[in-house]
């Protein structure tokens, strides 16, 4: 869920800003969609090794077999495998159609024989034909017309895994705007953990400029603001409801054994990033990427609280217990990070990690006399 | 002129621009000379080119639009026939077509089919992949991808001549004129 979620920002700012004719997302789309991609495969994991029988997870696919058994289509969890699908299938669609026009740029200044031979095959033969421009383009619009609606159905459906079910706390109708703006944040909080560093590293200061991570910063707060809404909702619920279990769920959340981490979650989340309505904080590179770092231990914590609040004492007292992460729990989860920091480098040293084409097309020295978008 | 060719017929003749505007201004050009059968090659989408050369194609928004129709039909039937014919399960009397639960993936399978089919209509009504095109047998057309913009006129144009079209594109004050070959 955490994953999904970071995946999120990459499709927002390449599809929601096409749609919106924000110049400044050129800069950073390819980056943000290799990070989706990439979240969404870490994110993979977690269904799937959970599932008890991962071996068996083919099951979830409607395909005709042998025992003519089909899977439910009412559950929640087959809804995920949809969506998540769906998600990373049209995420790579979107991310390689972007690639065309610039693997054909690194086909044409390769050197060596093996670099053309594979951007060569990669780039389709691609030439620049004003014809396929043409439909390159409208392509281009129409994935990420569809990629829109997708990102937030994505979540919602992931936030429908809860809010289906009965169990105190999860049952409410806040939960996919919530999720979705939850998504969003850390998304976009990851995006710039990300890219603070790179940036700086690889001397792109001119290219990804101040003003696009002012611009985040921003959207950041944004999101942060509604996910503070959610919290406050969520509160707000659990005593308008008057449902007994609804109030001991919010009450022991607060006060409950797990009462620190919701706590470090609110300081996290909705405390750190106020600082952000002061311009120069969303300048300081340093003081955004430690911003944005804390809002990523405050989304993961808030999924942690989610999860585990909800569950550990539900509807009977002799069910309750305590939960506390085992030493698989946390290799699952760093490897994770591991794979997700593996890609994110091999896609930084390999591919272009900004959108050539479309820098060519704000940058004055190409003389294009387009209206700089 | 109505010289006899001696040479091997080409694929046409190929101009080099330096930015956009000259492009447009060549395409132009050629198009009030009466060629037709022409392309313009360039590292960037130009907006103006598409009107200058007369294209049209709303093809890949229509295939999209199919495809998004396939994928909701196809998913909503596939899911009603499962529940309903394949492997009806009575649950307390509920219905088996069970509409709002089947939304969710409805909508998963249509977006999925409308996105694949707009990413492979572009690749396919562009020809896409030719690993092989006459164009690039012009060293310098590796610019293409760069900086540089290119104007083609083909000869199968009825209009060409191999002689007169490569000095009338010489006329458009190019950075170079070059004879493409097949």
């Amino acid at each position: 869920m955490w994953w999904i979620g970071i995946g999120h920002a990459g499709t927002l700012i390449s599809a929601i800003l096409l749609l919106l004719n924000q110049g400044w997302r050129n800069a950073i789309n390819r980056f943000a969609e290799a990070m989706t991609l990439f979240a969404v495969a870490c994110a993979g994991q977690f269904p799937i090794l959970h599932m008890g029988r991962p071996w068996l997870g083919y099951w979830l696919i409607p395909y005709p077999n042998t025992m003519a058994l089909w899977p439910q289509f009412r559950s929640p969890l087959d809804w995920d495998v949809f969506a998540v699908s769906t998600y990373a299938t049209i995420s790579v669609v979107f991310w390689y159609v972007g690639l065309i026009p610039d693997l054909a740029s690194l086909r044409d200044k390769a050197h060596k024989r093996y670099q053309q031979v594979i951007f060569g095959a990669l780039s389709l033969g691609w030439r620049g034909s004003a014809m396929h421009w043409m439909r390159y383009e409208k392509a281009s619009l129409v994935l990420a017309g569809l990629s829109t609606p997708l990102v937030v159905s994505v979540h919602t459906v992931v936030s429908f895994d809860f809010a289906i079910s009965i169990i105190p706390g999860w049952h409410t109708t806040i939960f996919p705007p919530y999720f979705v703006a939850g998504a969003i944040y850390s998304g976009f909080a990851m995006v710039l953990a990300l890219m603070i560093p790179v940036r700086r590293f690889y001397g792109l200061e001119d290219l990804i400029t101040l003003q696009h991570m002012n611009n985040m910063a921003k959207v950041m707060l944004a999101t942060g603001l509604i996910v503070a809404y959610g919290y406050t909702s969520e509160v707000f619920f659990a005593w308008y409801s008057a449902n007994n279990f609804e109030r001991f769920m919010m009450h022991n959340r607060q006060f409950g054994p797990y009462a620190p981490f919701y706590w470090c979650l609110i300081f996290c989340n909705i405390i750190t990033p106020q600082f952000l309505w002061i311009a120069k904080v969303r300048m300081h590179m340093g003081i955004l990427f430690v911003i944005s770092l804390i809002v990523n231990v405050g989304m993961w914590l808030e999924r942690f609280v989610i999860v585990i609040t909800s569950l550990h004492r539900d509807f009977v007292p002799s069910s309750w217990g305590y939960y506390s992460p085992t030493r698989w729990d946390w290799a699952v989860y760093i490897g994770t990070i591991g794979l997700f920091m593996t890609l994110i480098f091999l896609f930084v040293r390999v591919l272009p990690m900004i959108t050539i084409f479309e820098m060519r097309m704000l940058v004055p020295s190409g003389r294009v006399k387009e209206p700089v978008r | 002129m109505t010289s006899v060719e001696l040479k091997p017929p080409i694929y046409g003749i190929l101009a080099e621009f330096d930015n956009s505007d000259d492009l447009v201004e060549a395409c132009k050009q050629a198009r009030a000379a009466g060629y037709r059968k022409m392309d313009a090659y360039s590292p960037i989408p130009v907006e103006d080119l598409d009107e200058v050369l007369h294209l049209h194609d709303n093809r890949v928004a229509l295939f999209t639009l199919l495809g998004g129709l396939f994928g909701c039909f196809g998913g909503f039937g596939l899911m009603s026939w499962c529940s309903a014919i394949a492997y009806p399960l009575n649950i307390g009397g509920r219905p088996l077509i069970s509409v709002p639960m089947l939304i969710p993936i409805t909508f998963e399978t249509t977006i999925l089919c409308a996105g694949l089919t707009a990413a492979i209509s572009m690749i396919v009504l562009n020809g896409l992949p030719q690993p092989y095109h006459p164009v690039f047998n012009v060293p310098r057309f590796a610019a293409a991808s760069s900086n540089k913009f290119f104007l083609c006129i083909e000869s199968e144009d009825p209009k060409f001549h191999r002689h007169d079209t490569a000095r009338f594109l010489e006329s458009l004050n190019p950075d170079e004129v070059a004879e493409v070959a097949h």
